[in-house]
């Protein structure tokens, strides 16, 4: 059966583990059916915390008859995994743990996820389906920068490149001068790691005299941060790689709920393990395919730590038509923000992403940035902090004050909102995890 | 005739040009000549160093932001109306220069100016012909 549908698309070179991405549509549909009532009765049995919320509105899993019945279903938020911390919402003895994870928790406790076997073998699974989408098979050589350890990132994407029967460059994040020389050295043909670390690795290339657009690279995996398009055309003229969007929470799995595939439009969600929802973050109510709102996951499959309805925070929307590659699951859009990013300043509304298109703009430049708020008299006041790249430096002070004023221009220009623009020395914003940390909020209300 | 100067992006706050010259001292690599042209929020450090190579890939690998321009530097005696003399010359084979500073060198009783053209090459050929005495970068380094 699962056959005969690929067959339909007349695809022909289609990695094994990729059958479940074109799943007849009404298969697809009971499956998730299936899995969701499994689920549900499982975090209804083992978990208190859902149990209680399921009493609260009066319902059990036998209620839920259809797919649309999920939206009974009470939400589960980032904030109930802190107040549970660290194994509240555990749906396995520790036993049958194999795995825990935890992110870096900037502040405070940090929210800590657990895997079975079962739960490592899906995760793998899906990531492999995630590279096999972005046309990486057995015989190319993977580089993963991601950090190994607590955070998700690294492990993740490791069991999937293995899994693919890629060959694995287990790097880790940091040390640019050793990623580039065994990048170079192996003939590595794709790279996984942040988007912005990738930037940094470009230019710190450019100054080590390698070219990226000279080395066998093809493919770059980028994820574990929001980034936009005019960021991936940047990335592929000065690397000469193809960039796929890879999404994923530690909450649900870690990387690999959703990939791009080749037609680079939208990220394809693998809907046989993570069930999809697009609510009005406000209300709550959900939303059509085709309107943009906060996206909101159910794992189908979890063992270890189910998760029912986990608020994102991510906005984006489900793409109504179904994708050329024949894929029948489902995409969402490109993230470029998320509902807890919006900065409100001086009344007016501001997102990082606008920051970062408004830096690009300015011909050759995608620094590292860092935003800035803090109360000055009563006043919120935006600083824009900008890493100075050996591109953008120069030894004259007029040429230096002409890119000051540029940067100053575009900001006012997209942000509507006077903010003030300092260049700093490279590598002076902190780094957490090879992701860039935005935001700083001394603001106090 | 070119000489190699290292110019370092550092931000206008207490300890920000300490560091990098540390390293360079550490390394054994000798600073000749020193500028800082600065603004109120940051500054260009210019220097003139014994080992022009070593010392941009030495500040390179430890996340400065470092560029390498050609620059000539011309030798004139240290006595009042030196300068004007060499800058007369310069108004009158109309060559604009984007940048300036002077040093002086005590043991041998002249000073030292360092100049920063659009175009070096064009800056060489005018100032040769107008009889300019511009030095080596072994002439600028020795006794070092």
């Amino acid at each position: 059966m699962k056959m005969n549908s690929i067959l339909e698309t007349g695809i022909t070179d289609c990695h094994p583990a990729s059958l479940p991405d074109y799943t007849p549509v009404p298969e697809l549909r009971d499956l998730q059916l299936q899995r969701l009532r499994t689920v549900v009765t499982r975090a209804w049995q083992q978990v208190k915390l859902f149990r209680s919320r399921m009493d609260e509105r009066g319902i059990e899993p036998k209620d839920i008859c259809s797919l649309e019945d999920i939206a009974k279903l009470p939400f589960t938020v980032k904030s109930d995994l802190r107040d549970t911390y660290p194994f509240g919402l555990f749906a396995s003895p520790m036993k049958d743990v194999v795995r825990l994870h935890a992110s870096s928790g900037t502040t405070g406790k940090p929210i800590v996820v657990a895997y079975t076997q079962e739960d490592v073998d899906v995760w793998t699974s899906v990531v492999v389906r995630c590279f096999a989408g972005c046309g990486l098979h057995r015989g190319d050589i993977v580089q993963i920068a991601y950090g190994y350890g607590l955070f998700t990132g690294g492990l993740g994407a490791h069991y999937g490149a293995e899994g693919l029967g890629a060959t694995v460059v287990p790097t880790s994040g940091g040390h640019a001068d050793r990623q580039i020389m065994l990048m170079k050295d192996f003939g590595v043909t794709a790279m996984c790691c942040t988007p912005t670390y990738f930037l940094h690795l470009i230019d710190r290339a450019a100054e080590l005299g390698v070219d990226m657009k000279d080395l066998p690279l093809r493919a770059g995996v980028f994820g574990a941060e929001p980034w936009t398009e005019s960021m991936r055309r940047h990335i592929e003229t000065l690397s000469s790689i193809e960039a796929f969007d890879i999404y994923g929470l530690s909450e649900i799995i870690g990387p690999g709920v959703g990939c791009e595939c080749r037609r680079h439009q939208g990220l394809h969600i693998f809907e046989d393990h993570f069930y999809p929802e697009i609510i009005d973050p406000d209300s709550g109510e959900p939303l059509p395919d085709g309107s943009e709102g906060e996206l909101v996951l159910t794992t189908l499959s979890k063992q270890a730590m189910p998760m029912i309805r986990y608020r994102t925070r991510d906005i984006t929307m489900i793409l109504p038509d179904r994708c050329e590659c024949g894929r029948t699951l489902r995409r969402i859009g490109r993230i470029g923000r998320r509902s807890d990013d919006m900065l409100i300043i001086r009344g007016v509304n501001v997102f990082p992403s606008q920051v970062e298109s408004a830096l690009l703009q300015i011909e050759g430049t995608l620094p590292h940035y860092q935003i800035q708020l803090t109360r000055e008299q009563g006043l919120d006041q935006m600083e824009v902090q900008v890493e100075v790249t050996p591109r953008m430096f120069n030894d004259k002070i007029g040429a230096l004050q002409e890119l000051h004023q540029k940067l100053q221009g575009a900001l006012d220009r997209v942000l509507g909102i006077r903010v003030r623009v300092s260049l700093v020395e490279a590598n002076s914003i902190e780094r957490s995890e090879g992701k860039a940390k935005r935001v700083i909020d001394r603001r106090t209300s | 005739m070119k000489i190699h100067q290292i110019s370092l992006f550092a931000e206008n706050k207490p300890g920000h040009i300490a560091a990098p010259i540390r390293l360079l001292e550490k390394e054994g690599i000798d600073i000749r000549a020193l500028y800082l042209a600065d603004t109120e929020q940051y500054g260009i450090v210019r220097m003139i160093v014994s080992d022009w190579q070593k010392a941009a890939r030495i500040l390179g690998d430890r996340g400065f932001v470092v560029k390498v321009t050609e620059v000539l530097a011309v030798e004139v005696i240290d006595h009042p109306g030196g300068l004007a003399d060499v800058l007369e010359a310069l108004d009158q084979i109309r060559i604009n220069i984007e940048y300036m500073y002077a040093f002086p060198d005590v043991r041998a009783g002249k000073a030292i100016l360092i100049f920063r053209f659009a175009d070096p090459d064009e800056a060489i050929a005018r100032l040769q012909t107008a009889g300019v005495n511009l030095l080596t970068s072994d002439e600028l380094l020795k006794d070092q």
